[in-house]
């Protein structure tokens, strides 16, 4: 395998992970908490499939594409709530949702 | 002999120049995800990061995933995202609004804990286990063979994809539905009062 080894993707991928980790716990608009979730998915993408090149199988990019599919599900859902949160009037900031109540 | 040396140099070159180029936009475009005050900005980092990815899948030979995560995620979920910020407007407050509270540090401190805890169980793993890759063919990350183990090893996991998929566009649907029923009844609600 030419070019840097499984364990420099391996790092990208916890740096990418922490990044997306600390922007969903600091963040209180829920659009880029969202983004930032999906930067948390990406990375674990990541790794699965520098496993999969490591290992010479073909599942670990199986694994990436069902969390690909996951995702985008996450994302239908949590904007359709972010959505419907607008219309209700209630203010886009996680920290003073304490009510899943309509 | 020497010609090949050489080639297989320049590719490894070449392969590096990519690498790093690819790594320091994911890293930097995923910072600015976090750190953009405008969540606008946020989802276009967001693409220019999923787009570095795509292109360590392709180091990675894992061409149909690379192809799909430009497809799927930069572009119909992205489109969508970029969808609802412009239906909602800009607005967020910026990540250091507020002042240092005791939960952003901790946040901080969690994260770099995590950070170097598994940075150090990859660097006691590096010498031994990470350090060889398998040999593959060339049909390796390749649609066929994706297509073959979908339909083959993982076929529960396809189906239950296909699943999640459809429970995920009716809950959409719901949600939207119900949200658009509780604004009428609002817009109503004066209008009965007066009548």
């Amino acid at each position: 395998m030419s070019g840097p080894g499984i364990s420099a993707y391996l790092i990208l991928s916890v740096i990418l992970f922490v990044t997306g980790a600390v922007g969903v716990l600091i963040r209180r608009s829920p659009l880029i908490v969202l983004l930032a979730l999906e930067i948390m998915l990406n990375a674990g993408n990541l790794a699965l499939i520098a496993f999969a090149r490591q290992h010479g199988d073909g599942a670990g990019q199986i694994f990436a594409l069902a969390v690909m599919v996951v995702a985008a599900a996450e994302a239908v859902v949590g904007l359709g709530l972010i959505v419907a949160m607008s219309r209700k009037k209630i203010e886009l900031d996680v920290d003073t949702l304490a009510n899943l109540r309509g | 002999m020497t010609g090949a040396v050489l080639a297989s140099t320049a590719g490894d070159v070449f392969t590096w120049i990519v690498w790093v180029v690819a790594a320091l936009a994911l890293l930097t475009s995923g910072l600015a995800v976090v750190l953009f005050t405008n969540p606008f900005y946020s989802a276009l980092a967001l693409v220019l990061n999923l787009g570095s990815l795509a292109v360590l899948y392709l180091l990675l030979s894992a061409e149909f995933v690379a192809a799909a995560q430009v497809l799927v995620y930069a572009g119909a979920v992205m489109v969508m995202f970029l969808f609802v910020i412009a239906y909602l407007g800009g607005r967020a407050d910026a990540p250091w609004a507020g002042g240092p509270s005791v939960t952003k540090l901790a946040a901080i401190v969690a994260g770099g804990a995590i950070l170097v805890e598994v940075v150090v169980a990859i660097g006691l793993a590096a010498g031994g286990p990470l350090s060889t890759a398998a040999q593959i063919g060339n049909a390796f990350g390749s649609p066929k063979e994706i297509g073959r183990l979908f339909l083959s090893d993982h076929l529960l996991a396809f189906e239950v994809t296909s699943i999640i998929l459809l429970v995920a566009a009716v809950g959409g649907v719901i949600l939207g539905a119900a949200a658009r029923r509780d604004e009428k009844s609002a817009a109503d609600q004066p209008k009965a009062v007066e009548g």
